[in-house]
């Protein structure tokens, strides 16, 4: 009996060892592309396969009887099949179905980003991307320059994007508006940007087509997005003749918060004395700048954000001035401003998350102007063009905000995103002693959605809907993107949105009798990217409406309207290339712009003087590891711009008394950067030296010219002295905290 | 009868272990032979099926992981970040079946490589991601189990790769590989067991000579 069951046993072991049977097929995708690769198995059983390129599989199997087989690849939903075995070969055809997965599935691109995802945002840079444009001083707004559809501005601060001016480009922190990004304007001069690019993970620069989360912007948007938890705790100090600052930064060691301050003292008297200036300064610039913030992580691992930054500076400058050949117009400024930014992400659970954003800022501007003569003494000549050349002004600018954003996730990878945003703007002016306030209570709901129809075809639908209490007249602004992927990492996308801005708040002080300016953007693009290298272009047409336009009643006094309009059209080409050489980082931009509007004073249709139809840059970093330094070039050349004088033609018109175009802009920038303690393991200091320079070539720019009030005498206006040299070290002392980190999480 | 019914019992585990070791034997057979991307993956899933079929062994897995690890090394066109992924992923499974600190250490070895392959994609930008990642793995594996053999290798190999001007070079890495070496001496790995490493870490050697 005993013998008869084991020989029973081993004859069925040996029936299955020795009896196999085949099971083969194609195995497809839902296009009837092979998988190779794709596993196919019997479950529960060793016995299976892989396809081969040309999407068969063939394998025996010693099983019988009724079992699943089973086929799986990566990205596909799994697939499973009863089949019965017995003698004769099975044939089985398998179609996987592409899974929909946040990996695979194409991003809609054109103008378009997730903030927070900066693997795959259009056109990122980081902040050493940033600080290592050559001839750029670290400052974000100059790296963004170096990127299409940014115009080369240099006599006032901004990015003028596609026809837009400064003010159509905003600039949001961790998804809230700032109000002042930039140091205040002095005539003729670009001022710095007030953020260091140190504080943030990701710059994202949209040229157009931006989503529905933000508004009050007619061209472009800036959106940085503030670094999380810095690597380890660390004391800073920076030493430069131009600037000097300090700073220390505490990582708690369970690496769930910090907070840091930092100090920054500006004073260019030195620099100066030894590189002259064209204007006078009489009173040199001095900047002390601060900020403080704190971050942790909360126990369903969101975020919370804040950060604050207090700066005072005072300068005084004087030039000759225009309308007389030796008199002079002396500009003083005294600027305070607190900026404040508090931001919650969380995730709520059930597939919802929500972002918080909270902001407060004030800026307060005191100016002087004053016409004066050989000794400095002000004067008040009675004569028509003086009488604007005389005054003071306090201006406070105050911003107080509110957002909140909520996504959720819907069937499969598709998303909803709604939210609404508050801003109640103060603007306090006083001009000559007469005092205006502006108040506006400004909302807005925004909705958007992303749809993924599959891997390779997504949209991103939304709207949004605004009230300005000032204008008190409300607007509707669709937006919409579409983004299909053409091969790996290539996709065609196009972008269509309507965008509104409210005028000026220099304009809105003279009349509320204005209502929203308009924008309609199209934009087409095509883009290719690999790990290293992408190329990128983009077309686009931008239909401007409801432009502000000056119209005058007299020689002293004109109105404004809403009659502007104007068009923006034009091509772009991006190519960044990390890989081809080895420690070679280069990239090039080329922007084709053609665009012309009425608006101010503009009597009928022109070009912009702001506006050049041609525009190069190109960017070399250059890192040499044996002498551990960094070289960095970066050259840009833009055609000339337009400019004018616009006169009244005391019958109601504006009429144009003179036109030109400045000859062209070549700019070559350096920038070198030594890092002595690179390759050190776990070094207690790091630190490098930097030196820079820009117009490496002495050209001389002229970014047009101003007039004088008879229109007979015009003077160029450039910048106040050829180069800006600029030579500093800056030390860190740190606390290397990643493999308590590591060693914690693991 | 009951006798029958336990002998036949035991016949039948019995022969599902032999079974067992004669096809990790084969698929361990077919890895040594394997020289392609496919043949590797071919690999790879095979042993992900002995995996899956017997549930609760945590070699196939493992196995599947070091096959993956391969084709990381030498093919220029592979996705690494979606192969580190899949590596990663068969980790998971191995390590929730592993039975002591030994094979946890083993497990950490395959994890410590694909994060180094996604490092090697753009070190610059990477290394304080996945270098750091990858540093963490070998430090916690060392816990584990100080006297693995692969630890060491694998560090030295990586103090090998790095440039000098990095804290790299041939005069760094010699120490750590000569520990490496010493300790693949003394290892006696049980039957199926990762015995792989020591060639490789001799052969780094002499070049450090």
């Amino acid at each position: 009996m005993r013998k008869s069951i084991a020989a029973v046993i081993v004859l069925l072991i040996a029936s299955q060892l020795y009896s196999q049977t085949i099971i083969q097929g194609k195995l497809r995708d839902n296009k009837g592309k092979p998988i190779p690769g794709a596993s196919v198995s019997i479950k529960d059983s060793y016995d299976g396969t892989v396809a081969d390129s040309l999407g068969s599989y063939k394998f025996s199997t010693t099983e019988k009887g009724d079992r699943s087989l089973i086929a799986t690849n990566i990205g596909y939903k799994s697939f499973e099949q009863k089949i019965t075995i017995g003698s004769t070969p099975v044939v089985v055809d398998i179609m996987l179905k592409e899974e929909l997965s946040e990996l695979k599935a194409v991003t809609v691109i054109s103008g378009s980003f997730a903030a927070g995802d900066s693997k795959r945002a259009a056109t990122v840079l980081n902040s050493i991307d940033v600080v290592t444009v050559g001839g750029g001083n670290a400052d974000i707004t100059a790296a963004v320059k170096t990127l299409p559809g940014a115009q080369q501005i240099g006599e006032q601060e901004g990015l003028f994007v596609r026809g837009g001016t400064g003010y159509e480009t905003k600039q949001f922190i961790d998804g809230t508006l700032v109000n002042n990004p930039y140091f205040t304007s002095i005539p003729d001069l670009a001022t710095r940007g007030r953020f260091s690019p140190f504080l943030f993970k990701g710059t994202v620069f949209s040229a157009g087509g931006y989503s529905a989360l933000y508004g009050e912007a007619l061209s472009s948007a800036l959106i940085l997005e503030s670094i999380d938890l810095p690597e380890r705790s660390a004391a800073t100090l920076g030493v430069s003749p131009i600037i000097l600052t300090g700073g220390f930064q505490d990582l708690a060691k369970n690496k769930k918060s910090s907070w840091g301050i930092n100090y920054g003292y500006v004073n260019l008297i030195a620099y100066f004395n030894i590189v002259k200036q064209e204007p006078d300064y009489f009173k040199m610039p001095e900047f002390h700048n601060a900020d403080a913030n704190f971050r942790f992580k909360t126990k369903s691992g969101g975020m919370i954000k804040y950060y604050t930054t207090f700066s005072y500076s005072k300068l005084g400058l004087r030039r000759p001035d225009v309308d007389s050949g030796d008199l002079k117009d002396a500009f003083g400024l005294k600027n305070l401003n607190w900026y404040n930014n508090l931001s919650w992400r969380e995730n709520l659970g059930r597939g919802w998350k929500m972002n918080l954003g909270m902001g407060y800022s004030t800026n307060t501007d005191n100016i002087t102007q004053q016409l004066q003569d050989q000794n400095n003494q002000q004067l008040f000549p009675n004569a028509p063009w003086a009488f604007v050349k005389n005054y003071t002004i306090k201006s406070i600018q105050q911003l107080t905000q509110a957002k909140a954003v909520f996504e959720k996730k819907l069937f499969g990878i598709s998303t909803i995103r709604f939210g609404s945003e508050y801003l109640y703007w103060v603007n306090n002016n006083e001009y000559n002693g007469s005092k205006s306030r502006l108040i506006d209570n400004f909302q807005s709901v925004f909705a958007e959605t992303d749809i993924y129809v599959t891997n390779d075809l997504a949209a991103k639908i939304g709207g949004r809907f605004e009230n300005s209490s000032v204008l008190n007249k409300s607007n509707i602004a669709p937006r919409i993107s579409l983004a299909y992927k053409v091969g790996v990492g290539a996709q065609v996308s196009a972008a269509y949105g309507i965008f509104y801005q409210k005028p000026e708040n220099t304009q809105l002080i003279y009349t509320t009798n204005l209502d929203y300016t308009k924008a309609t953007h199209y934009i087409l693009t095509y883009q290719k990217s690999t790990n290293d290298r992408i190329f990128r272009t983009e077309i686009f047409y931008k239909k401007y409406a409801d432009l502000i336009k000056t119209e005058p009643i007299n020689y002293y006094y004109s109105i404004y309207n809403n009659a502007g309009s104007g068009y923006a059209k034009g091509i772009e080409f991006f190519w960044r290339d990390k890989k081809s050489i080895k420690n070679f980082d280069y990239w090039i931009s080329y922007s084709y712009l053609d665009t012309k509007r009425e608006y101010l004073a503009y009597p009928e249709k022109l070009r912009p003087d702001f506006a050049t139809p041609h525009t190069l840059s190109i960017v070399t970093k250059r890192f040499f590891t044996d002498i551990k330094t960094g070289f960095n070039f970066t050259y840009t050349y833009a055609t000339g711009r337009p400019y004018y004088d616009f006169m009244y033609d005391g019958n109601g018109k504006y009429t144009i008394a003179d036109r030109g175009t400045t000859k062209s802009f070549h700019n070559l920038g350096f920038s070198v950067n030594y890092v002595p303690s690179l390759g050190k393991t776990n070094p207690k200091l790091f630190w490098v030296l930097v030196g820079s320079v820009t117009n490496v070539l002495g050209y001389d720019f002229v970014y047009g010219y101003n007039y004088s009030f008879s229109g007979m005498n015009k003077e160029p206006i450039g910048p106040p002295a050829k180069r800006f040299y600029f030579i500093g070290a800056f030390f860190s002392w740190g606390v290397d905290r990643t493999q308590d980190a590591i060693n914690n999480n693991l | 009868m009951i006798l029958a019914f336990v002998l036949l019992s035991s016949m039948v585990v019995n022969a599902q272990s032999e079974k067992y070791a004669a096809a990790m034997q084969k698929d361990l057979d077919m890895f040594d032979s394997a020289k392609t991307t496919a043949d590797f993956q071919g690999v790879a899933a095979a042993f992900e099926r002995i995996g899956d079929a017997e549930k609760t062994q945590w070699l196939p897995y493992y196995y599947a992981g070091l096959a993956l690890t391969m084709p990381g090394w030498t093919d220029t066109k592979l996705d690494k970040d979606a192969n580190a992924e899949r590596i990663k992923a068969l980790c998971d499974k191995a390590d929730a079946l592993a039975k002591d600190n030994t094979d946890k250490s083993e497990i950490l070895a395959i994890r410590n490589m694909a994060a180094t392959q996604q490092m090697i994609v753009d070190p610059p930008t990477r290394w304080s991601t996945y270098g750091q990642e990858g540093a963490g793995y070998l430090s916690k594996a060392k816990q584990l189990n100080p006297n693995n053999p692969r630890l060491y290798y694998l560090e030295g190999a990586g103090i090998f790769g790095t440039p000098e001007q990095f804290g790299g070079g041939k005069t760094k890495a010699k120490p750590v590989l000569q520990k490496a070496v010493e300790l693949f001496k003394a290892d006696q790995p049980k039957p199926m067991y990762p015995r792989w490493g020591q060639k490789q870490a001799e052969e780094m050697l002499a070049q450090c000579q």
